[in-house]
């Protein structure tokens, strides 16, 4: 193997010393822009060997950005409201021009959203980036996600289809389970006795306004703690720990351009895939959106089966798995707030599934397949064999949160190499 | 650093020469993109005789890219559907550019009094439907969206005389459907006949197997199936009028993208040379 010595890009960072000239020197003077870019890309230095997994945290934020752009457009001419958002919708996808487009792109880029988030959240899982001392970035990192749920979940509501309206009715109620205080926060939710015209108002408020400012305050702090620590990578080294002469680390490249040029590729890749389902296939099948939504709310008609919608089915599946409804919400709840405490669960020496032994990899792959497993039986019905199956897939949900402080110290770990593993092309 | 002089024609030949094969490729997707139509009409005529039917597999196999068959379903639905239902969200100006429809032919759908403006309604007052058929007559804005052409398609094959229903006709599809038979000038009367299955607690229960025609109509049973199929595909559009615009649009959408990845992708390959 070739000794990955002294990389070039290191020794040659973008230099701010040079003389500026006209109107950049004249901005330079009175807001600190090259003092950002270097300390923020030329200057910030990215382990060289990310792989497939790292393009997601890059391509969120593009999701985000698209969202926001997007809901900003849509709010033109949506009108929330009992009486009006359902018509609206409409109205935005057959008499606005491109309103189709926009409006596709929003509904798909929700699920996206979800998609890129679960593949972000796994590679976290794959090289252990939840490891000390980056745990505060993955609770930050967690808090999006929360936000993100409440997000997706109040944008559901506000077409004001008969699966917005029956959905929102389920999971609203859930907080009603809650012992003494249940009752009277589902009706301050609901601002009514029911799911009705105050609710679609606060949830459009809450929607547009209120969550978007929580998950950029939230997205900012993430990337500030990701800065101070530095990205993990795919061997799980602290590439910090071995310095060039220079002062920079040697396994470390410059953010810009290297990983600008690299997160275009996946942008770009991503977005091939993100149009083909906006043009040829928005609805995805019913997944991305439900064919009973396509009829206006309805209190008096229920849908002959209520589900959520696919990004929720896994938490959903917990929650009905359980004989007793409040025990269901209380698994739920602990389903998501397990998540929280990863960084502690993990006892491991080694961050990188690489270096790690053959318990911890057959744990993650039944971790992996009964998170997917449950988001299938939370779309089926609950009854029969979906049940049972949902019930044993549960089981292997909690055992694999509830053994980790012990398996992860006894399986046996391979030696960690002293500098990344990287092969150049 | 970047692209030397050297490569630069190199690159233009392989920029060439991959938006040709892109273009080739785009192009056959879109002659396909047509093609299903006329397929879709000619197939699977409606089993009948002693065959057993199997109606629930039955596709309705449209497209909206047959302009044609829209230009039909439009007509159809003035004629036979307009007179209890609406399409409250689609105007007759939006019908007539999407589907090229003369203004002269457009005039002679649109009820009196409306306008090509107006939105597509029904003259019959939603109470007196109500007090009719103890249910209003629904929007079919949506209808296609909300339960899929197939479902449409079989409610149309599925009408059978049956005596014991205030309208005289049951649904295989909706069963117990409030909606009478109003096509039944074009298709005929059909009766539905069972056989005896076993049921789970032993005794024999009776299953639908095939639909015996009992008087003719207007139609042969290849002209009603193609009826059914133009008016189907023709909610379809209305469910989603801008959908052929969509599809048109995409595979422009997606070969810029595709370019624009591979320049990407050009571009960080170069970038990383550096990187060792």
């Amino acid at each position: 193997m070739a000794v990955p010595n002294q990389s070039a890009a290191s020794a040659t960072p973008v230099s701010s010393g040079a003389p500026k000239k006209g109107f950049y020197a004249w901005l330079d003077k009175r807001l600190p822009v090259s003092e950002f870019i270097e300390s923020q890309l030329t200057g910030y230095f990215a382990p060289k060997n990310f792989n497939f997994w790292y393009f997601f945290g890059f391509i969120a934020l593009v999701v985000l950005v698209l969202q926001l752009v997007t809901g900003i457009f849509l709010t033109m001419f949506y009108k929330p409201g009992e009486a009006t958002s359902f018509d609206s919708v409409q109205f935005i996808m057959r008499e606005i021009d491109f309103g189709w487009l926009i409006r596709y792109m929003h509904s798909t880029g929700a699920s996206a959203f979800f998609v890129v988030v679960y593949l972000h959240m796994f590679r976290a899982f794959l090289y252990g980036s939840y490891k000390a001392p980056r745990e505060l970035l993955w609770l930050v990192g967690m808090l999006v996600y929360l936000a993100l749920m409440a997000e997706a979940f109040m944008g559901y509501v506000l077409p004001w289809g008969n699966m917005s309206f029956w959905g929102a009715q389920v999971i609203v109620n859930i907080f009603g389970t809650i012992p003494v205080i249940g009752p009277g926060l589902v009706e301050w939710i609901r601002g009514d006795y029911a799911i009705a015209d105050a609710t679609v108002n606060r949830f459009f408020a809450l929607h547009v306004v209120a969550i978007p400012l929580i998950l950029l305050a939230l997205v900012g702090l993430h990337l500030i703690a990701l800065r101070r620590t530095g990205s993990n990578n795919p061997d799980g080294i602290e590439i910090k720990a071995k310095v060039g002469p220079n002062g920079h680390p040697l396994d470390g490249i410059p953010f810009h351009p290297y990983y600008t040029v690299k997160d275009t590729v996946g942008i770009c890749a991503f977005l091939v895939i993100f149009a083909i389902i906006v043009f040829y296939a928005p609805t995805f099948g019913g997944l991305f959106l439900e064919s009973a939504n396509f009829e206006p709310a309805n209190p008096v008609s229920t849908p002959p089966d209520i589900t959520p919608v696919w990004y929720f089915t896994p938490f959903y599946a917990i929650l009905r798995a359980m004989p007793d409804q409040r025990l269901g919400t209380l698994a739920m709840l602990l389903a998501i707030v397990a998540f929280f405490f990863l960084p502690w669960l993990d006892r491991s020496p080694v961050r990188s599934i690489r270096y790690k032994g053959w318990i911890s990899k057959v744990a993650l792959a039944v971790f992996v397949v009964s998170f997917v497993g449950l988001g299938f039986m939370g779309m089926r019905p609950p009854e029969g064999l979906y049940v049972v199956i949902g019930r044993i897939f549960t089981g292997l949900y909690f055992l694999f949160w509830i053994l980790m402080p012990f398996y992860s110290r006894w399986d046996s770990v391979k030696p960690v190499p002293e500098r990344v593993v990287y092969h150049a092309h | 650093m970047l692209i030397e002089i050297g490569r630069t024609g190199k690159l233009m030949r392989m920029l060439g020469s991959c938006t040709l094969a892109l273009l080739l490729i785009g192009g056959s997707v879109w002659a396909a993109d047509e093609a299903p139509a006329q397929k879709g009409q000619a197939s699977k005529a409606e089993a009948s005789s002693a065959e057993p039917t199997d109606w629930e597999s039955w596709k309705a196999g449209t497209t909206v890219a047959n302009t044609a068959s829209l230009q039909r379903g439009a007509r159809n639905f003035a004629q036979y559907c307009m007179g209890c239902h609406s399409l409250k969200y689609v105007r007759w100006s939006r019908v007539g550019t999407d589907l090229n429809i003369p203004a002269s032919e457009l005039q002679e759908l649109i009820p009196a009094g409306d306008t090509p403006a107006s939105y597509v309604s029904t003259p019959m007052p939603s109470q007196d439907a109500e007090n009719w058929f103890g249910k209003a007559p629904p929007d079919l804005s949506l209808m296609a969206a909300e339960r899929g052409k197939d479902y449409i398609y079989r409610l149309f094959k599925t009408f059978y005389v049956d005596p014991t229903k205030p309208t005289g006709t049951n649904n295989l599809q909706l069963p117990n459907i409030a909606m009478p038979n109003i096509l039944s000038s074009l298709e005929g009367l059909k009766k539905a006949v069972y056989k005896s299955v076993p049921g789970a607690d032993g005794k024999s229960e009776p299953e639908f197997d095939h639909f015996e025609q009992i008087a003719p109509g207007s139609m042969t049973e290849a002209q009603y199936d193609a009826f059914v199929r133009d008016t189907v595909n023709f909610l379809d559009y209305a469910s989603e009028p801008t959908q052929m615009q969509r599809h048109a649009l995409g595979i422009w959408v997606v070969l810029f993208l595709l370019v624009l990845t591979w320049l990407a992708w050009l571009l960080k390959q170069e970038y990383w040379k550096d990187v060792h």
